[in-house]
């Protein structure tokens, strides 16, 4: 009995490793344009298309995973998932938790929104951010009041209902809500860069990874196709040192 | 889904609506709403069996049974749900996995523990990184009815043994005086009698579970207030179907089904308490006698 359970421990560790490995790719779903779940319940944006892309580029099985962004980095540590792919700008205190790829955006701006003609001090006034982001912390350090929200689509809705006074959100984010909008929201302020450019999150004993993925990121710098997704998605501003 | 929904923005409204509620994401909404149901038909009576173990336990002549079911029971009643939820299934997860490590991958040398970083072998892992999206379903859903169930048995426990000493001593003297052994009296006298006493209690907490299963999303399982939220989220012209903040229609659609659910368990919650009445020393139970 006892040497019937050993060789099937062992058999089921020789199967696991004939196999190629699944990277599990873990991402919010309600970020668009980086990343998103459309109307048939698929992925969609700029980070899906990037990331099979890198997958092929480094030979890996990928697989997608959806995660609150509240939890996002305490799963990826505990092992649901091998990365973070989720318009995740690179910080120094982000750093400290887990690493991250080379940005595979430029550092995006960030926008103000406000209703159209309301006159807002954005630096004393109450604005929105998503909890845990860049654009949250900035807010605090600028001496405005901070209302979070879990999800981006409350920070929007914060401002129309009038809860804030405006919200703080990547550009690219904000765009498509005030083009459509129909004059009820306008840009208000001058844009601010924080952080350095979005790129992927992976664990800090996962250093291989990184490297696979560097490399991925880099080949498709060179050949101008980063460049081209990030033009195609309208992101930020296309990298100067890539193709 | 249908054919004509090929092209939404050329559609009248009345076919718009019909092709915007059939697609893909919305089935998984609907999809939802039998996961809901799902886990309260199994969380229920697991809960209640686990609250029954923990009542047998805390009478248990043993003492150290004795001390593990009431610390469970007082423990698990005094942390916050929250973040017992976020606790148990990652704390389950990580036990499972660990074991797996220590017996699959005996000659791994490097430590589990990385700094902060939760490390076990590929194969080590639950469940295998290469299974099917189902799989990974299935698995976070059982570790959120674990959680549940231990929550919820808790609560359940403390009804029970409130119950089984409402019951009146003069019906288990009766038993005494006719020779019946301490575990007859138990099974046939204690336990028939109590759930009379029990039920307002149990009701409550079906009700609360009944609500407390949006937390059913901190554990990755998508229920039906997460995909209410994600739907009636404004959607700029990215998506196939536009359309404004359409939250408060979700939201109003998921009050209709939280009061329909309460409506339905109380009608069914009634019926029992005058089944459980009958025969009973109680008022209620004397007025269905004529009393």
């Amino acid at each position: 009995m006892k040497k019937i359970l050993i060789a099937a421990v062992f058999a089921s560790f020789a199967i696991s490793t004939v196999y190629a490995d699944t990277v599990r790719m873990g991402t919010e779903g309600a970020y668009m344009p980086y990343n998103g779940i459309d109307d048939n319940g698929q992925f969609i944006g700029f980070e899906i298309d990037l990331g099979n892309e890198l997958c092929k580029r480094a030979n890996l099985d990928c697989a997608w995973v959806k995660n609150d962004w509240d939890s996002i980095i305490p799963n990826l540590k505990g092992g649901n998932y091998d990365t973070i792919i989720a318009g995740m700008s690179i910080t120094e205190e982000r750093m400290k938790e887990i690493d991250f790829t080379r940005p595979y955006t430029m550092p995006d701006p960030s926008t103000y929104v406000t209703l159209s003609g309301a006159s807002v001090n954005l630096k004393s006034g109450v604005i929105a951010a998503q909890t845990g982001t860049i654009q949250a912390s900035y807010i605090v350090d600028s001496g405005a009041t901070l209302v979070e929200f879990a999800t981006p689509d409350e920070t929007i809705a914060a401002v129309r209902n009038g809860e804030a006074d405006a919200v703080l959100a990547d550009d690219a984010f904000l765009k498509p809500f005030v083009e459509e909008s129909g004059g009820e929201l306008s840009f208000a302020g001058d844009s601010v860069f924080i952080g350095g450019g979005v790129g992927m999150g992976i664990r800090k004993s996962d250093s291989s990874l990184k490297d696979k993925f560097n490399s991925a990121i880099n080949s498709m710098c060179d050949d101008g196709s980063l460049n081209s997704l990030i033009t195609e998605w309208e992101i930020s501003e296309t990298f100067p040192d890539c193709k | 889904m249908f054919n004509v929904c090929a092209d939404p923005s050329t559609l009248t409204e009345f076919f718009w609506v019909i092709c915007y509620l059939t697609t893909a994401k919305h089935f998984a909404f609907y999809v939802s709403f039998f996961v809901v149901l799902v886990l309260l038909a199994i969380a229920a009576p697991l809960s209640l069996l686990f609250g029954f173990i923990a009542t047998i336990g805390t009478r248990s002549s043993n003492w150290i049974i004795q001390i593990f079911s009431k610390s469970y029971i007082n423990m698990v009643r005094g942390i916050p749900d929250v973040v017992f939820f976020l606790f148990v299934p990652l704390a389950l997860d990580q036990f499972f996995e660990f074991i797996r490590h220590k017996i699959i991958c005996f000659d791994v040398v490097e430590p589990i523990w990385q700094g902060t970083d939760f490390v076990v072998c590929k194969s080590a892992k639950l469940p295998l990184s290469t299974a099917e999206l189902w799989v990974h379903q299935l698995y976070a859903f059982t570790l959120a009815l674990i959680a549940f169930a231990i929550v919820f048995g808790a609560f359940a426990g403390n009804v029970l043994s409130g119950a089984m000493r409402a019951v009146p001593k003069t019906q288990t003297e009766t038993g005494a005086a006719f020779g019946f052994t301490q575990k007859q009296i138990f099974w046939r006298i204690l336990v028939p009698q109590m759930w009379i006493y029990a039920i307002p209690g149990l009701s409550n907490l079906w009700m609360i579970l009944i609500k407390a299963t949006p937390l059913l999303f901190l554990l990755g399982v998508e229920d039906i207030v997460y995909w209410a939220r994600e739907l009636g989220g404004s959607k700029t012209s990215m998506y196939a179907y536009p359309h404004p903040d359409w939250r408060v229609y979700y939201f109003a659609g998921l009050l209709v089904f939280y009061l329909l659910m309460t409506w339905a368990s109380s009608k069914v919650l009634k019926r029992l308490q005058i089944k459980l009445s009958k025969g009973q020393a109680t008022m209620a139970g004397k007025e269905l006698q004529g009393y």
